[in-house]
């Protein structure tokens, strides 16, 4: 008889190990992730929902031009008037908190995996790891770990969202003409400078394609961590799964894509903005 | 005498991975570099240079691509580390430097110019100028205060706030140029920086780096693969092929006493008339040869060291007699017409 080998047993011991042992850390992750979410959804609370919806579209127009902003308008117009507006502003605060938690773990990594080669090939099948496996897998330390609610719902995410502007970071990095770094070096500039000065700007619009795809990432994630607890869109969805209700379902499902849209169009308009000045050639290549 | 601005005093690079073993095989079996290639894997990039630049002068080094010399220029400030040899710098060896010596020494004392500019495109004209300047720590209001000045030594006031991309590649490269200038170096390197433009540019570029530097003076290591660069610019040329020296001098010398048949190749397109001046041209002075019928007063003049070519152009303008003076303005020579069609035809080589 052959006996299977224990990596799923290995896995559940890790589990129980980090919930024993690393519980301050758990429970900082936890502190912080309420904290930062409960933030974000105050703000989304603290004006009234046409103020918010106008503003987005004239940050859209702004950014993305005159038809993302009627978009925009008209999307969260449709939310606000299926009575989905709550529902949206508590998906965007946790796609918000991943978002922004994902990135803090992100883009120093993706620094440290450009400037050394270790880094790099420590990391680099961690994140295909990360990259491949399929989603639902990560609900499960989540909960075993945090539990249920809005803690395990930003951990799931994360584990998705970090590999893409992790990524991105490094090759943004990589990718920066070696004369500009010789440039540099011939100036007198110290290893710190020639990364804060020349090679972060000259990766920025790579690093920014990281943050549109982490905002994406989080999106589509934060729906799905609906079943360990997460609220808003897609808690709505998995209540109409569960009354088999399609019109609702529909309206949520509507509200999630008029999410996407507006995020990464509004982010590369940004990007692009951000950067005219410096030549469209020079960006082009870097991008 | 004086101590040199710059040395290199055998200066060997071998690229690759067993750079040491080749180097110590080559020292002690003289081998040549496709040997080191079959052997080592390696390839020489530099071999064995040496040679000194005085304070104040321009000297340049020319070859093809390939031949070492973009390597060579980037051991003054030690962009790149010698496999042997020591590279000096006002007589203090660099490659003994700690790193933050190093960098002081790059931003303080050397300025360098790359063929490709390599401007940063994230940073205004006026922040790149300004860019050694910031790194070491120069307050905002002083360092755009500089960079203005080198900004109006290059022609380019009132471009500041532009972005690189928005000025033409001879803007651009002059931007380069007073970048290099910021910090008031005392040597400058210039890595082939007028080769990406058009010929045209090139030319007037060349002129004003030319009258910059009457009004800077600073010691400049210049690289160029165009030998009438070379010839325009510099004090003194080194002419390299496959990283070593093959030979080094005043202009006039590489023209005129070519070192081997390579360099013989090189300078076969020069024209070696603004070398020769009117004494090695003239016939002498002699009453024998009908000089003595000759007034003087109905005479053209010319010095001993004036180059042929403004004797060509007088003599084009007018039918008189040229004659050939010394410094005390007495006559000496006399240019006669089958004199000057032998030195063009000794010239065209």
């Amino acid at each position: 008889m052959i006996t299977k080998i224990p990596i799923g047993g290995a896995a559940e011991q890790l589990v129980a190990f980090v919930g024993t042992y690393l519980k301050p850390l758990v429970i900082t992750f936890i502190w912080i992730t309420l904290s930062l979410n409960g933030a974000f959804f105050w703000l989304f609370q603290s004006l009234p929902a046409p103020a918010w919806i106008i503003g987005v579209a004239i940050v859209a127009w702004r950014f993305a031009g005159p038809g993302i902003a009627i978009f925009g308008l008209l999307g969260l117009g449709l939310l606000w008037n299926q009575g989905l507006w709550g529902a949206t502003a508590q998906t965007l605060s946790l796609v918000l908190t991943g978002t922004l938690m994902s990135l803090v773990v992100a883009i120093p990594l993706g620094i440290a995996m450009a400037e050394s080669r270790v880094v790099n090939s420590v990391m680099a099948p961690i994140l295909d790891f990360l990259q491949t496996m399929p989603r639902f897998v990560y609900l499960i330390p989540a909960v075993a770990i945090l539990g249920l609610d809005v803690a395990p719902a930003v951990f799931a995410t994360m584990t998705l969202a970090v590999p893409p502007p992790t990524r991105l970071t490094a090759v943004g990095i990589g990718q920066v003409d070696p004369r500009m770094v010789e440039a540099a070096e011939a100036f007198g500039s110290t290893r710190w400078q020639i990364l804060a000065k020349i090679k972060l700007p000259l990766a920025f619009s790579a690093i920014m394609l990281g943050v549109n795809q982490c905002l994406m990432m989080s999106l589509s994630m934060v729906i799905i961590a609906s079943l360990i607890g997460a609220g808003g869109l897609g808690a709505e969805i998995l209540k109409a799964i569960s009354e088999v209700k399609a019109g609702r379902g529909l309206v949520a499902g509507i509200g999630v894509v008029v999410l996407a849209i507006l995020i990464d169009r509004i982010t590369k308009g940004a990007a692009a903005r951000l950067t005219r000045r410096w030549g469209r050639d020079t960006v082009m290549q870097q991008a | 005498m004086p101590e040199p601005a710059v040395e290199c005093r055998h200066v060997w690079k071998i690229f690759g991975d067993k750079a040491r073993e080749a180097f110590a095989a080559i020292a002690r079996e003289g081998l040549g570099k496709d040997e080191v290639a079959k052997r080592f894997g390696c390839v020489i990039g530099v071999a064995d240079a040496s040679f000194a630049i005085e304070v104040g002068e321009i000297f340049c080094i020319m070859g093809l691509s390939g031949s070492g010399k973009s390597t060579l220029v980037r051991h003054i400030n030690r962009l790149i580390e010698p496999t042997s040899g020591h590279v000096l710098i006002h007589g203090e060896d660099i490659n003994a430097k700690s790193a933050n010596e190093l960098r002081r020494l790059r931003a303080e004392k050397i300025g360098m110019v790359f063929q490709h500019m390599a401007l940063f495109p994230h940073r205004s004209v006026r922040d790149n100028v300004a860019y050694g300047l910031e790194v070491r720590g120069m307050d905002r209001k002083r360092r755009w205060a500089m960079a203005a000045e080198k900004l109006a030594l290059v022609r380019l006031a009132g471009w500041e706030s532009r972005y690189p991309h928005e000025l033409s590649g001879g803007m651009q490269q002059r931007v380069g140029l007073a970048r290099a200038l910021a910090a008031d170096p005392d040597i400058l390197l210039m890595d082939e920086p007028f080769s990406a433009l058009d010929p045209l540019i090139r030319r007037q570029l060349q002129d004003e780096f030319i009258a910059l530097a009457g009004v800077v003076k600073k010691t400049t290591l210049f690289i160029t693969h165009d030998l009438d660069e070379a010839i325009r610019l510099g004090h003194r040329i080194a002419i390299m092929r496959d990283g070593r020296l093959i030979q080094m001098g005043p202009p006039e010398d590489i023209v005129l006493h070519p070192a081997d048949d390579y360099v013989a190749e090189f300078v076969k397109g020069i024209s070696r008339l603004k070398f020769l001046t009117a004494e090695k041209v003239m016939d002498p002075w002699s009453p024998a040869a009908g000089a003595s019928s000759v007034s003087l007063a109905d005479c053209t003049r010319v010095r001993l060291e004036a180059d042929v070519a403004s004797v060509i152009a007088l003599a084009a303008q007018s039918e008189k007699t040229i004659v050939v003076v010394d410094g005390e303005n007495r006559p000496v020579g006399i240019v006669t017409p089958r004199g000057l069609l032998r030195a063009i035809q000794a010239s065209a080589g």
